[in-house]
């Protein structure tokens, strides 16, 4: 059998809003992924931590706040020290379209911002998982 | 009749999005069979106040423009509100940023990325004097966004109307310091709930005696409703949290009558009109029953549920922007056929990023619009009387009776929160929405129907990166710059009082707060004493 898509959905920075995070784990969940929810307040190593420990596929970033052009290349650099460069990292949130492209340049592999529906999260994860 | 049923049935199949609508087609007066005037709605201004807290509502004065407003330094900010009061605004809104909320300092590590970002950075009663440089806090009423750190926010606002020679008494305002609603629903919160609770009972017996015409708080349905809630669990929810509030001030051993006159509400206003309204009037009606049944306040005054209002920010949508000023628009009108006190608007590009000074201005005009040209401020609830609103108020009331009642079986909101109920209940709504809007059984205009191909939008606000590195730069200073031995022993004093459960604390922040320790300092105190909140996380 083949194995199911892990997929860790966290929150970094100082971020309360998690509508959203929730709202895509729980559509990840039911199109078949394992899901795992850091809940709030997780600092880059904490997160790059629970994706290793996890040993997930995906990492699935959640911000509303501003400050993912500081956070969300953190995070790709540090799966990279960790060797973990097969896992897919994503973002989403309250993302002006003027830094998505230096997101992806990060190494982010896609940005989904306000009205995306989770339908997409899933197709784009089913076919960009290595 | 079979003709006529044959023909809403053909027309149903052809629409089949307006089939599933949760409410009648049509309401008769057969839908509100029972319904005693004088019991049940009764004179706006008088008890159960369905109909307004006020006699006279918005033929004795519009409701208070209140815009929301907050972002990068307090020299940015200040520049922001004199320019809002310029324009015609009544009064200021303050919008801090995370580490400010969370009681971190801007040179914390974990502030790193965040500082100045969703709203203006204050680490110490020196930001406080620059954010209200050249406003005069006697005139102007202010409310403040702030929750876990909420007495020490106030302290400093104290302290900078002190220095400007006005007196605790003469202050106007709120702070929203509504913990509850930070663990359900917003995030930001520090403390355990039992500190959580002593510190706004604290804060409710402080300003009773030195500040009184302070709203303690502003229970806040506002972000349980983003979160995802219904509107019915939106006052649900957040009156079951101000039962617990009053519950804890009682038990504080505080006179109920002493209080809960400054207590305020915080309601969002979503995209169906006449849902919001009968919400509002709902609410009224719940919580003066609240008040008087439950807990046998006498003064008038302690059972009316005034209520700031806030157009639904999850509402806007980031596909063509324009279209969210009618939004805002709509949602004005159902806060102002609700009856509220206070209002802020959403600016249009607020899906995408914080708004610009042209897009704030659009959001103003649109509340000075509804207030001098629309009519809708001219009679007081216009709308009572309706068969679909006074049904529909009946129903939201119901609805929230029973939700009280589960919370109440359960121990009372803090033991609900404590078991992730409010938070799943919030969240099976929000997933609810979501597949509604896939499947198109909800329509939102410009995202699930009558798209476009967009152009990239232009001129968005953003804010300095080195907004950081300046507030790091300040805080250097004023630590060099300031009497630390004084500094240290206010901190003793205040470490002192946290572990004497009888001390109100009040006075100790503010002495603190005086000599200048930063906000970082004195949370950094109280988290010693009381520890940290760990969340219930639940999927």
């Amino acid at each position: 059998m083949e194995k199911r898509i892990r997929v860790l959905v966290a929150k970094p920075g100082l971020d309360g809003h998690d509508r959203g995070a929730k709202v895509v784990a729980r559509a990840l969940r039911d199109a078949g992924f394992e899901v795992i929810y850091t809940g709030l307040r997780q600092t880059p190593e904490q997160i790059v931590e629970a994706a290793l420990q996890e040993d997930v596929n995906v990492v699935a970033l959640s911000l509303l706040s501003g400050a993912h052009n500081h956070l969300f290349p953190r995070i790709v650099a540090m799966c990279k020290e960790k060797g973990m460069s097969d896992v897919l990292i994503v973002g989403g949130g309250v993302i002006p379209d003027a830094d998505i492209a230096g997101l992806k340049a990060a190494g982010v592999s896609a940005v989904f911002t306000p009205g995306t529906p989770t339908g997409s999260i899933v197709e784009f994860i089913k076919t960009n998982v290595k | 009749m079979a003709e006529y049923t044959g023909k809403v049935e053909k027309s149903l199949a052809k629409f089949p999005e307006r089939k599933n609508l949760a409410y009648n087609r049509l309401y008769t007066p057969l839908d509100i069979e029972g319904l005693d005037y004088e019991k049940d709605l009764s004179f706006p201004g008088q008890y159960p106040f369905t109909r307004g807290v006020q006699p006279t509502m918005y033929r004795g004065r519009f409701w208070t423009m209140r815009m929301y407003a907050g972002f990068s330094t307090a020299e940015e900010s200040n520049k922001r509100y004199r320019y809002l009061l310029e324009s015609g605004g009544t009064g200021l809104s303050c919008a801090f940023d995370l580490p400010t909320q969370i009681g971190y300092d801007s040179d914390d590590a974990i502030a790193e990325g965040e500082v100045g970002k969703v709203g203006v950075a204050i680490d110490s009663l020196a930001d406080m004097e620059i954010l209200f440089d050249s406003i005069d806090l006697g005139k102007v009423s202010t409310s403040m966004t702030i929750n876990a750190p909420a007495s020490v926010l106030l302290a400093m606002y104290i302290a900078v109307a002190e220095k400007q020679g006005v007196s605790p008494d003469k202050l106007n305002g709120t702070i929203q310091n509504d913990i509850l609603k930070e663990y359900a629903a917003r995030g930001t919160y520090i403390f355990p709930p039992k500190p959580s609770m002593r510190l706004i009972t604290n804060i409710f017996e402080y300003c009773s005696k030195s500040v009184p015409n302070w709203n303690t708080i502003s229970i806040s349905g506002y972000h349980i409703r983003e979160a995802g809630s219904t509107a019915s669990q939106e006052i649900a929810f957040t009156i079951a949290d101000g039962i617990a509030y009053v519950d804890a001030a009682i038990k504080a051993g505080l006179n109920v009558d002493d209080f809960a006159g400054r207590l305020s509400f915080f309601w969002n206003a979503h995209n169906n009109v006449l849902e919001e309204v009968a919400k509002f009037r709902a609410s009224r009606r719940v919580w003066a029953k609240v008040m008087k049944e439950r807990f046998g306040a006498t003064n008038p005054k302690s059972w009316m549920l005034r209520v700031h209002t806030q157009t639904a920010g999850s509402m806007l949508t980031a596909q063509q922007p324009d279209n969210n000023v009618v939004r805002v628009a709509l949602q004005t009108a159902a806060a102002v056929l609700g009856g509220t006190q206070s209002l802020h608007t959403n600016s249009k590009d607020e899906a995408l990023a914080l708004p610009t000074e042209d897009s704030v201005r659009v959001a103003l005009r649109t509340q000075q619009i509804v207030a001098y040209e629309s009519g809708l401020a001219d009679v007081v609830d216009p709308l009572a009387g309706s068969y679909y609103i006074e049904a529909l108020t009946n129903q939201i009331e119901k609805e929230a009776w029973e939700y009280i009642g589960k919370i109440d079986d359960m121990g009372g909101a803090v033991v609900a929160i404590e078991k992730g109920y409010i938070q799943r209940e919030i969240q099976e709504s929000a997933y609810k929405w979501q597949m509604e809007v896939e499947n198109k059984q909800r329509i939102i205009v410009g995202v699930n129907q009558f798209q476009v191909a967009e152009k990239p939008i232009e001129g968005l606000l953003r804010v300095d990166a080195s907004v950081g590195e300046l507030q790091k730069k300040k805080l250097a200073d004023l630590r060099a710059r300031r009497d630390n031995g004084a500094v240290a022993d206010k901190l003793a004093a205040l470490e002192a009082g946290c572990k004497d459960e009888n001390t109100n604390l009040m006075p100790l922040i503010l002495e603190a707060v005086k000599v200048y320790a930063t906000l970082g300092e004195i949370c950094g105190v109280m988290r010693k004493v009381f520890g940290e909140y760990e969340a219930h996380v639940s999927l």
